[in-house]
């Protein structure tokens, strides 16, 4: 196993990591069908199934996966570091 | 695929088609569990199903009471039910609704007698109809000729990489062999409703959903409750999970490409073949009980994080693709993925796994929740009894 993060889609801002990631772990993300997208070096170490920011999203930005917004940055997100309920909030039942 | 397997069930008398052959003793009421219990204690093979409700409940609530303990005296898997209430009048509603189907079926009410007496006839009758059962043969059956369910739980990332898409695309090939499947979660498709509503047949299709969707979003809106932690759950988030957009992206892929047929009440029993969505809450052992009283005979249940979730009526199959959960929690996985996430299973290679494991399921080999005893029969109830 190659790749150390998978992505519903090429254009999405964030990638699924398949195995617990230490920071400074280059990690190689790949579509579902194995395209190469992007290699990020982990800011910050992310559990499995955790996601890991492919670019860099501006504070009150969409973020995108399965090519869609999934909701918003609350503050701007840094290429490689963690992201979930810290740093991004749903856009629904507000 | 499909066309290779040999899959037996019992064909019940009005042709609905069973994988499992359990003699029900179904309480009318919360008060009527103690004498539930008690025939189930006297007469072996019987599957007693005590719950907390019943009670001074009333309008829409009542009504679901009535449709999920009918649907589940009526769900193919059961063989012949007893029911027990405290009055005769409330019981016997549940017993005509069961007799539609043409399977024995005998009602028992305690006031009058009291629970010993109770327990002594409504014994020898569960008697007599295990008898009955024992004597029904397995049969030859296509698998198009099922209902199956499908909902996920304690869900994470992994569901919609691998085990939602890997169950959509079984339930493709079901529905193309005829099959009727269900599947739910209202509140759990919040960010990807649109997904549904596009799928639906029709225009009336698209209506009903969209309205349904919107009915449950008012009530959770209308609480003014902020739902982190809840829905997602603590156990989504944990997984990684960060919002319900994202969950519910995940959750509507275990639809497949399939179209939306029609949207059910919460027990209510789909009308013919296809793809059925169900208005029910997301939590795995209410969602689960609605699907076997909407006659669902088997459950497909992904998880992530190893939600545990079992019911008495029906066969629940755990599929996973998490790897830690697949470590620390085997003897509750049914169909490991994991290959998916590793990128050396394809989504036709996932789905023919599923439909291994499920082909074994339904020619009687225990899934893992059965085998532990995971017995949630749980009753949904809309609001408070008067």
């Amino acid at each position: 196993m190659k790749h150390g993060a998978l992505m519903h889609e090429a254009e999405d801002d964030v990638a699924v990591v398949v195995a617990d990631t230490a920071a400074g772990t280059d990690v190689h993300a790949v579509t579902l069908e194995g395209k190469e997208i992007a290699v990020i070096k982990a800011t910050q170490d992310i559990p499995l199934g955790h996601k890991i920011a492919v670019r860099d999203v501006s504070e009150g930005n969409d973020v995108i996966k399965y090519g869609r917004a999934i909701g918003r940055a609350t503050t701007a997100i840094k290429a490689g570091s963690h992201v979930h309920t810290h740093n991004i909030k749903s856009k629904r039942w507000a | 695929m499909a066309n290779d397997m040999k899959l037996t069930g019992y064909r019940r008398e009005n042709g609905k088609v069973g994988v499992r052959n359990y003699v029900a003793i179904i309480p009318v009421d919360d008060i009527s569990n103690s004498a539930v219990e008690g025939v189930g204690n006297l007469i072996r093979d019987t599957l007693p199903l005590p719950h907390p409700y019943g009670r001074l409940q009333f309008g829409d609530d009542l009504a679901l009471h009535f449709r999920t303990l009918i649907g589940t005296g009526r769900n193919p898997n059961i063989a012949a039910a007893i029911v027990i209430g405290i009055e005769p009048k409330w019981t016997q509603k549940i017993v005509d609704g069961i007799a539609e189907t043409g399977k024995p079926v005998a009602g028992f009410s305690i006031e009058r007698y009291g629970d010993l007496k109770t327990i002594e006839i409504a014994a020898r009758k569960a008697k007599e109809f295990v008898q009955h059962a024992g004597e029904i043969p397995r049969v030859p059956i296509k698998w198009g000729e099922l209902t199956m369910s499908a909902k996920c739980g304690e869900s994470d990332t992994t569901l919609g990489l691998a085990s939602n898409p890997a169950i959509g695309r079984m339930l493709e090939r079901f529905i193309a062999e005829g099959g009727t499947a269900i599947f739910g979660e209202t509140s759990e498709t919040t960010g990807g409703e649109d997904v549904i509503a596009d799928s639906a047949i029709d225009e009336e299709v698209r209506r009903q959903f969209l309205k349904t969707f919107q009915d449950y979003q008012d009530f959770i809106i209308g609480t003014g409750a902020d739902l982190l932690g809840s829905q997602p759950t603590e156990g989504n988030i944990r997984g990684g999970l960060s919002t319900i957009e994202e969950k519910a992206m995940g959750n509507v892929a275990k639809k497949g490409r399939n179209k939306l047929t029609s949207v059910l009440q919460p027990a209510e029993e789909p009308t013919g073949p296809g793809m059925h969505f169900m208005d029910s809450s997301s939590a795995a052992a209410e969602m689960v009980t609605l699907c076997a009283a909407g006659g669902s005979a088997i459950h497909f249940f992904t998880t992530g994080q190893g939600n545990i979730i079992g019911n008495p009526v029906l066969p629940v199959m755990k599929i996973t693709a998490n790897p830690l959960t697949i470590e620390t929690m085997s003897e509750h996985v049914d169909v490991d993925l994991s290959a998916m996430l590793r990128l050396e299973m394809t989504l036709d290679q996932a789905a023919d796994a599923v439909m291994d494991v499920m082909a074994h399921t339904i020619n009687g080999r225990l899934t893992a929740a059965e085998a532990l005893k995971h017995n949630e029969f749980v009753l949904t109830k809309l609001y408070r009894s008067a």
